[in-house]
């Protein structure tokens, strides 16, 4: 490709690098609290071999992973650990957004606040199927 | 709920776990959630029910978007940029499918859909043997959203430089795969690869790896849902996550050494199947 690129070239070169770095940081913290979370509800899981929930029930709403936590119950612990993984791309998009403002990108700092908006939305109105 | 105490076996739980190592392995490498395995391995070898299913390939969606995505935006390989002007189509997408369900036969639309990637296929299937894109023109809006970049290529061993082509019909695609996602509830990953590589005309990893950077947005929006109605349970969804999240880290390892060109080879019989299944699903009603 013979293209031009001397616009990305320019002493701004540096701070879009640091955008990436917090945005895949805070990726990869989402992840790995999940991660650690969910390891440790699933071997408590797999050690007491009991759900703490009658008839196989589980958790379906954050009260109920509150209360399950308060008592150490696996399957409340374990379904912890896949909220903080569920808000993971949430949280990037809200990171995003901060990250382009203090770079003073303010076109991209608009993207993602759109684009959060649009989530936020989203999660409200959207369908289960 | 006797599936859920089933579950509780060892055995049980380790199938999941390998299962999801290679829904996570495959969704790194090609953009894609890793529901096209999650969902049949779980219903067909273990009995799951449907709904959990689902619920699991959403959270298998999500592991994969932000397990890999991590490792891609450090190395480049995904365009942060690209990704976050095409959400806005998809996540608008997602709002208008979501608004539509009500209105619209989604057996039309599976037609639809088939077709589409049906002949996204075929114009694949001939452009399999391109490694990159050589005559592609910048699009003014590129210059204007900055929706260029450049990564280094360990198997080429270059740094390769790139700009997007094909912005309006790119950004189209996306909202479709987003109503889609909106109507349906399916991560529509093929899609938003399809849209980069084909009309975008970025290069092929950098298409998988954005698309895998932007399906989490998509899947996140519609999680709180799911999970209020039930569908994730933690005994299912819990292994899954973390095999995922394991398969990503040898999806990203493989991808980087892999070719454009080979990665589209492994892309064409999964977009052929998925292709299918929505003929299938749009000829059953």
């Amino acid at each position: 490709m013979n293209l031009s690129f001397s616009q990305s070239k320019s002493k701004k070169r540096i701070s879009p690098l640091e955008i990436e770095d917090f945005i895949s940081l805070s990726l990869r913290v989402g992840v790995i609290i999940s991660s650690v979370i969910v390891a440790l509800g699933l071997i408590l899981f797999l050690l007491s071999a009991y759900t703490g929930f009658p008839g196989g029930d589980f958790p379906k709403s954050l009260h109920q992973v509150w209360t399950g936590l308060l008592s150490l119950n696996p399957l409340a612990i374990i379904a912890a650990g896949l909220l903080v993984l569920l808000a993971t791309p949430i949280f990037r998009v809200a990171a995003s957004l901060v990250t382009f403002f203090l770079q003073k990108d303010y076109q991209y700092t608009f993207i993602a606040g759109y684009v959060l908006f649009m989530l936020l939305l989203s999660l409200f109105l959207g369908k289960a199927e | 709920m006797g599936v859920v105490i089933e579950l509780i076996s060892l055995s049980s739980i380790g199938i999941i776990f390998g299962v999801s190592i290679v829904a996570g392995t495959l969704g790194a490498l090609l953009g894609l959630g890793g529901g096209i395995i999650i969902i049949p391995a779980l219903t067909l070898l273990l009995g799951v029910d449907i709904r959990y299913a689902i619920g699991a390939s959403v959270v298998s969606v999500i592991a994969t978007s932000s397990g890999a995505a991590a490792t891609y935006i450090r190395d480049r390989i995904t365009n942060v940029r690209i990704g976050m002007f095409l959400e806005m189509a998809t996540t608008t997408g997602a709002i208008l499918g979501a608004y539509l369900s009500g209105l619209i036969h989604t057996r039309y639309l599976y037609f639809i859909f088939a077709l589409v990637l049906g002949y996204s296929t075929l114009a694949l299937f001939r452009r399999r043997n391109v490694e990159l894109v050589s005559d592609a023109t910048p699009h003014p809006l590129a210059w204007k959203f900055k929706l260029w970049g450049s990564y280094y290529d360990s198997a080429l061993q270059q740094e390769i430089k790139y700009i997007s082509s094909g912005v309006p019909p790119g950004f189209l695609v996306m909202l479709g795969a987003g109503v889609l996602s909106g109507l349906l509830g399916i991560g529509s990953g093929a899609f938003k690869v399809l849209a980069m590589d084909m009309f975008m005309k970025l290069p092929m990893k950098v298409s998988t790896a954005t698309s895998n950077f932007m399906i989490g947005v998509t899947a996140a929006a519609s999680a709180g849902i799911y999970f209020s109605h039930g569908y994730i349970n933690p005994a299912i969804a819990g292994p899954v996550a973390l095999g995922v999240v394991l398969g990503t880290i040898i999806g990203t390892r493989l991808m980087v050494r892999l070719r454009n060109a080979t990665l589209r080879k492994i892309f064409l019989p999964v977009l052929l199947y998925i292709s299918l299944e929505m003929l299938l699903k749009g000829l059953r009603g």
